[in-house]
């Protein structure tokens, strides 16, 4: 059962990392990755608030395996993330390595606290 | 060979589309269902494995997170390789990039986990640990995938032809 948790969240997960990638990325004339960096921070922001529910008592670890493990697990990427950010090294574009590198981890951070701070304020 | 740059997943698979292009952009709603479908399959590997090595060495609460540490790092190793390989060398089913590389380590490997375990080991009192968690993983996640992507390309031109 928990395993069929996590493999309904990644069934989802993985194919709305790619559609959200593409959709982002075709509408920016840019070589930085906004496709990644966007579904990265948007996971980070659900995980905490899934993450913050199940330490309020507000939801059960099944839907942790689903939503958290499966769902956001799958939705967002370090390979990916840390491949770009070596191509973007590699083709000169140093500044824009650092920035997604530098970026993406502090912007995942602080989606992370704000979902986490968001499920206190609605459950704690 | 001019190629466009090899990103994972901001890309046609049709090398001869542009998608900055608006004229082209009905490729994103055109026939990419095998694309979808294996992105799937390969997303339900990859975190299923994941899952798995979290309950083969599970990480206690406040412990610093070396599961997750290393699936992530193995996982920049394994799409260093796989990017030189099928990417850069070229030469591959079209289906084998988005399958192994979007779909599977991009479901293995997680960047929620690793900010809301941050987030747990600041609010659980171990900033310090949240902290070298925080910029180990980075480190060692850009490392793994710099030296497997260099490995390999000498590994490609100095192998067999």
């Amino acid at each position: 059962m928990h395993w069929l948790l996590v493999i309904a969240g990644a069934v989802v997960g993985a194919p709305a990392r790619y559609l959200t990638d593409r959709a982002v990325q075709a509408r920016h004339d840019s070589v930085f990755p906004w496709g990644t960096f966007t579904v990265n921070v948007i996971g980070c922001l659900v995980l905490g608030l899934v993450t913050g529910a199940v330490t309020e008592g507000a939801a059960s670890s099944q839907v942790q395996l689903l939503l958290g493990t499966g769902l956001c697990g799958a939705l967002t990427t370090y390979s990916t993330f840390s491949y770009e950010t070596l191509r973007l090294a590699e083709d000169g574009a140093r500044l824009f390595a650092v920035a997604n590198a530098v970026g993406s981890v502090l912007a995942g951070l602080g989606a992370a606290f704000a979902g986490t701070a968001l499920a206190r304020a609605l459950w704690g | 060979m001019a190629k466009a740059r090899p990103l994972v997943g901001g890309e046609s698979t049709d090398s001869d589309v542009d998608l900055h292009l608006p004229a082209q952009r009905g490729e994103l709603r055109r026939g990419h269902g095998a694309v979808v479908a294996v992105i799937a399959l390969g997303g339900v590997l990859g975190s299923t494995a994941r899952y798995g090595t979290g309950l083969l060495w599970p990480t206690p609460p406040g412990a610093f997170p070396w599961t997750t540490l290393l699936v992530n790092v193995a996982g920049c190793g394994l799409i260093g390789v796989l990017m030189v390989v099928v990417a850069e060398a070229g030469a591959a089913h079209p289906l084998v990039r988005p399958f192994l590389g979007t779909g599977v380590l991009g479901g293995f490997t997680t960047f929620s986990t690793y900010a809301v375990d941050v987030e747990r080991l600041t609010d659980g009192g171990r900033p310090g640990l949240g902290l070298t968690y925080l910029v180990l993983t980075l480190l060692a996640a850009l490392t793994a995938v710099w030296a497997a992507a260099v490995a390999t390309r000498r590994a490609l031109r100095w192998g067999p032809r």
